[in-house]
């Protein structure tokens, strides 16, 4: 069975994004960019099917700006086998990637597709479901275990009451959350290897997709600030100053 | 234009997420809901429905393919009623989050996730306001396609009054089974305590309490004195002192309590990110810095270990 990763590059976690002045976007010149974490997730999830035997192939996917290139070595140097980037220097929006995406499982036929929830940019979290709408296959989100046995894959999610448990006919698209798996480090053998991994690049028009926005972003600004209130010097002082405020009796 | 909003509901009763998302609905027209379930629990959610404040007409979709909500299933239906909307709204809980991009596919829409405004107050209006980067950046966004589908956060709308309406409910069908996926269980979390996404009082905890024993002997009875739902920073579920839907935050749940009790927290952004809209914070933290004390109204600077206990004893509940 061949797995597919889609993967984005993203603002690193621990950078604190910046607004631009003139609000229209975050600033990202000379900003430290990184596998968003949700699909690095992902990445060892399709490795460690691979190692188990559930998986043969693991082909990793990027549709994003050359520079993203380092992103699929990345996935390369973890364990992907290949990388396929679908180059755009466009922001492509969820239903485009979705559309992307969807050519290229047809060419690819992959048995499970498995990517982050959401990427930590846009906060979307609508790509793999788009994805699984497209393809006609069910969707297993929000994945906290993933099971492979012969036709089918058993999720489990989180969901907000708990944890629900799903059986999905392959092929199905699986979407990560935080506690599925411990990504790996890429070994420097590994990040050397990887650089001899084949790695196609490919555009939009190759697939035929329409990646043209269906929303306009008129300004991008910083959250409302919220004011630092007063530190008190005993709990006698916080009980009387919370009653005050009329939030405990 | 007219509006199809997409019910949440358990055991028969409508939950709370779903009443903010017919505020956020009613601000683009008229309002239908669609409850998808399966037998005598969804035509009594439907029936809850009908009093929602602002509900013109209720969809009822009893179909056992229905049941547990299986995006395969529900999506196609919703997607098909779509035909007779302008817009579909559902709550950004993990529910609507499964199933709403699944029918903004289906519509060949891009979807807006996670809705925390709508601008310009006349009906009709395509602007809307969401929060990016973890809610770092809030973005103003403008939609060109002819139908529109969002999530709306819950904490970002007042709630419609529970009571009050008096919509009919249609029955409809839908495709049925897809026969693509099937639920196999759920494991809830237990708990006398009140939600985490609708309770007044929330007491959240952080790494600072050390181990799971420390935070329950702490949390516990300040928590069941207050009857306040119990938090945690992601820091404190990744160390395993609480499980993970306990999780407030970008990447856990999203809250705006009444009072808001922070204790050991040092107040990471994306914690930040999921409860910075609660009415009044408190911090308790022995690090003087910790950046939690930058957004609480109140803070108090010390050890846990001793001020969480006077507390708990010193408030009358």
């Amino acid at each position: 069975m061949r797995v597919l990763v889609p993967v984005k590059r993203v603002i690193d976690y621990n950078v604190r994004p910046r607004v631009k002045a003139d609000g229209s976007g975050v600033d990202l010149a000379n900003v430290k960019m990184s596998m968003n974490p949700f699909d690095e997730i992902a990445v060892e999830e399709a490795i460690r099917l691979k190692e188990k035997g559930k998986a043969s192939e693991i082909v990793a996917v990027s549709v994003g700006p050359a520079k993203a290139q380092e992103t699929l070595r990345t996935a390369l140097a973890m364990g992907a086998d290949r990388a396929i980037l679908v180059e755009t220097e466009e922001a492509v929006e969820p239903l485009g990637v979705a559309k992307i995406l969807k050519a290229i499982c047809d060419e690819e036929q992959p048995g499970l597709v498995v990517m982050g929830k959401q990427a930590i940019d846009d906060d979307s979290n609508q790509t793999g479901q788009m994805l699984a709408a497209l393809t006609g296959r069910p969707q297993g989100t929000f994945a906290s275990k993933v099971e492979v046995e012969g036709e089918h894959v058993t999720v489990t999610r989180e969901v907000d009451g708990g944890l629900e448990t799903v059986r999905l006919a392959l092929p199905a698209i699986v979407t990560t959350d935080l506690r599925l798996n411990e990504p790996r480090y890429a070994s420097l053998p590994n990040i050397m290897k990887a650089k001899s991994k084949p790695l196609a690049v490919k555009s939009p028009a190759d697939y035929g997709v329409d990646v043209a926005p269906r929303l306009t972003v008129l300004k991008v600004a910083e959250p409302p600030v919220r004011q630092a209130g007063v530190k008190l010097g005993s709990v006698d002082e916080l009980v009387a100053r919370l009653k005050t405020l009329g939030v405990v009796a | 234009m007219t509006a199809l909003v997409l019910v949440e509901h358990e055991g028969g009763a409508v939950k709370d997420a779903t009443l903010a998302a017919v505020t956020a609905a009613a601000r683009l027209g008229a309002v239908h809901a669609l409850v998808a379930g399966e037998g005598a629990d969804a035509r009594s959610a439907a029936e809850a429905a009908t009093k929602i404040a602002g509900v013109e007409k209720v969809l009822l979709a009893a179909d056992p393919a229905y049941a547990h909500m299986l995006p395969e299933n529900v999506a196609p239906l919703a997607a098909q009623l779509m035909a007779g909307y302008d817009a579909f709204v559902a709550p950004a809980t993990t529910t609507g989050k499964n199933v709403a991009p699944r029918v903004a596919a289906l519509l060949d829409v891009m979807q807006l996730s996670d809705v925390i405004g709508i601008e310009g107050a006349k009906e009709g209006g395509r602007t809307f306001v969401r929060p990016i980067y973890a809610g770092n950046a809030i973005a103003t966004v403008e939609s060109r396609d002819a139908k529109l589908v969002l999530t709306v956060r819950g904490t970002a709308f007042a709630r419609a009054a529970a009571v009050g309406g008096s919509a009919a409910i249609e029955d409809v069908t839908g495709p049925g089974d897809a026969g693509l996926s099937s639920f196999v269980g759920i494991e809830a979390t237990k708990s006398e305590r009140p939600e985490l996404t609708s309770a007044k009082i929330i007491v959240s905890g952080g790494r600072a309490l050390k181990d799971a024993a420390t935070f329950e002997q702490l949390i516990v009875p300040l928590a069941d004195k207050l009857g306040a739902a119990i938090g945690a920073s992601r820091a404190a579920v990744d160390a395993g002192y609480i499980s993970n839907d306990s999780q407030v935050g970008q990447t856990g749940k999203i809250v705006a309590p009444e009072l808001y009790i922070a204790l050991g927290i040092s107040g990471a952004i994306q914690h930040l990110a999921g409860m910075k809209d609660s009415k009044v914070i408190v911090a308790i933290n022995k690090d003087a810095d910790a950046p939690i004390f930058q957004i609480a109204d109140v803070g108090l600077v010390g050890d846990l270990f001793a001020i969480v206990p006077e507390l708990t004893s010193k408030l009358q509940y």
